[in-house]
């Protein structure tokens, strides 16, 4: 088990935002997550590294608790997020993004993970000098992406990867997604697009206003009539 | 035509200094959004610490330039050492407070600082020892000295090697994704406090040389020396764009130029004979009624201060607002 989560509860101020959810990840496994707008999950995947704390419950990641662990550490021992809206360093450039990513790293293999980002995102080599900045919004997603693998993940969480993108590139980046996945790489992923989501992943849950409702193999949710009414936008 | 050159020259000399100051303000404003009243202190206690030793030295005979040099090897580790404690103490406690608090803290310490600072070296004015040899040089019809040459390249050079180490070095980098965006840098793996503290301690190491030049340069300490230094490379800092660091560079420079050349005209353009209207006794015989003498050098930074706030608070290379991620 990569990732487990028990009963884990996320407070903001007063307000519950994760009502005790369990959830598994395990080693080479991709898992969506998916739910509406303000059910909880990018605050499930701020827990998990760290920049919020559990309210009750435990987070382990291989292993280990992390409950205190300070958020740099993580990345260290090959906990990554790829946040929401892409947190990308606007006024540095494209390289110095990608460079940032492999911030823990000092081995001699960074070389050669950053060629290979610009082999999948040929884009980002054209504009390696540029200010990251002046990116278009697909561009950033993917300097987002490319500077999380940079770290070298072991668990990859991507944070509604697709948001924003027009549909040609929300193909491509679930293909690059399915991609990473194939690398090797194990990956939560959280995503609106439910069907993209659950098309890629090997198992996914439903969370509803900060609780998980349905959780199981990818194909049997997309079967699912709860799922296909509430999130793949079908009549039952 | 020589005191326009003059001018220039004093002020680019003064204006480096400005420069490294400011840099040690703009700097820690990048990344924390907090306006380090105390960094003007921190300039005063190099300047202090280097004159002991010099002081201390005078008479032993070594080079000169090996005392100042001394005098400067133990002010700047003192400096970093108090930028060091100031952020841990004072600043790191207040990092999620609203900004008003850090902000009234720098005074507060600035305050301590300048105190401490009276009760070990006492209100007496430290004298630099007559130990450097006046070396003059020629030069467009100007006077320059070798302590202006000095400190002109070794501004340059500092200036020089603290670009270099932002621009390209991973704890610069880290600086920079740091300022930009704190959360994304420590989901990266960025220790952020130390980021943090590393800024303080290099500001706070610029700012010692600093003080080591300033006095030098005018010969003179004083526990009281870092208020309106401090508050000069504070307008420098804001000229250039606060949390540019060229800009920094630039305004520091471009202020000391405007205040050479303030003080070097002032006299003669606020002279009352020149317009016929001073009193005919003082004006008899080509003499002078000057209203505002070089006695109002200081008054420059800060209208200069005004007019940006005013005009264009981004600094002349200021980044506009809106352009975080
Ligand atoms: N900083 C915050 N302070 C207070 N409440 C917050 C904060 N961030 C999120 N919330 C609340 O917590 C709940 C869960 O938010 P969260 O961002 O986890 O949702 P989400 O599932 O990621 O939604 P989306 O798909 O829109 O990104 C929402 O009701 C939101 O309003
Ligand atoms: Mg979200």
């Amino acid at each position: 088990m990569l990732l487990e989560l028990k009963g884990l509860q996320v407070n903001y101020g007063g307000i519950r935002a994760v009502k005790g959810i369990d959830l598994v990840v395990r080693e080479g496994e991709l898992v969506c997550l998916i739910g509406a707008n303000g059910a909880g999950k990018s605050t499930t995947l701020r827990a998990i590294c760290g920049l919020l704390p559990a309210a009750a419950g435990s987070i382990r990641y291989a292993g280990q608790d992390t409950a205190g662990a300070p958020v740099h550490e993580l990345p260290r021992r090959g906990l990554v997020m790829a946040p929401e809206g892409r947190g990308i360093f606007a006024q540095l450039t494209v390289e110095e993004n990608l460079a940032m990513g492999a911030y823990t790293r000092s081995d001699a293999g960074v070389a050669r993970d950053l060629e290979r980002q610009y082999e999948i995102f040929p884009r980002l080599k054209e504009r390696r000098t540029q200010t990251a900045g002046t990116l278009s919004g697909g561009e950033q997603q993917m300097l987002a992406i490319g500077r999380a693998l940079m770290a070298r993940p072991k668990l990859l969480l991507l944070d509604e990867p697709s948001m924003g993108l027009a549909p040609r590139l929300v193909a491509k980046i679930f293909e690059i997604v399915r991609e990473i996945a194939r690398q090797g790489v194990t990956i939560l992923l959280v995503e609106q697009n439910a069907r993209r989501a659950l098309e890629v992943a090997n198992r996914g849950y439903v969370m509803e206003s900060g609780s998980i409702t349905l959780a199981g193999e990818a194909q049997g949710l997309l079967e699912n009539p709860k799922v296909r009414e509430a999130y793949l936008g079908e009549t039952a | 035509m020589d005191i326009f050159v003059q001018q220039i020259i004093n002020g680019l000399t003064l204006g480096a200094v400005y420069a490294i100051v400011a840099l040690g303000y703009t700097m820690v404003y990048g990344i924390i959004q907090l306006i380090n009243f105390a960094h003007g202190e921190v300039v005063m206690i190099g300047a202090m610490v280097s004159f002991t030793i010099i002081n201390a030295l005078a008479a032993a005979g070594l080079p000169p330039l090996a005392v100042v040099l001394i005098g400067a090897g133990c002010a700047i580790p003192v400096c970093m050492l108090v930028g060091y404690a100031m952020e841990r103490m004072a600043y790191r406690p207040l990092r999620l407070a609203p900004r008003l608090a850090p902000l009234i803290t720098a005074i507060g310490v600035s305050i301590i600082l300048q105190h401490l600072a009276m009760l070990v070296w006492s209100r007496n004015v430290l004298a630099f020892p007559q130990i450097i040899p006046l070396t003059t040089y020629t030069f467009l019809g100007a006077t320059i000295t070798g302590v202006q040459i000095t400190i002109l390249g070794l501004c340059l050079a500092m200036m020089a090697g603290l670009a270099l180490l932002v621009y390209r070095t991973r704890l610069g980098t880290a600086m920079r994704a740091t300022a930009q965006n704190p959360q994304v840098a420590r989901l990266m793996g960025v220790d952020v406090n130390r980021v943090i503290a590393a800024t303080f301690i290099i500001g706070a190491g610029l700012g010692a040389v600093a003080g080591v030049m300033v006095g030098t340069y005018y010969g003179v300490a004083q526990y009281t020396m870092g208020s309106v230094l401090g508050l000069k490379a504070f307008a420098a800092a804001v000229l250039g764009g606060i949390g540019n660091i060229p800009g920094a560079m630039v305004g520091g420079l471009l202020l000391g130029v405007v205040e050479a050349l303030g003080a070097g005209y002032i006299g003669d353009l606020t002279d009352l004979c020149r317009y016929g209207l001073g009193p005919a006794a003082s004006c008899a015989d080509g003499g002078h009624f000057v209203l505002f003498g070089s006695n109002y050098q200081d008054v420059f930074a800060f209208v200069v201060l005004i007019l940006v706030l005013v005009f264009r608070p981004s600094g002349l290379l200021g980044e506009r607002v809106g352009d975080r991620a």
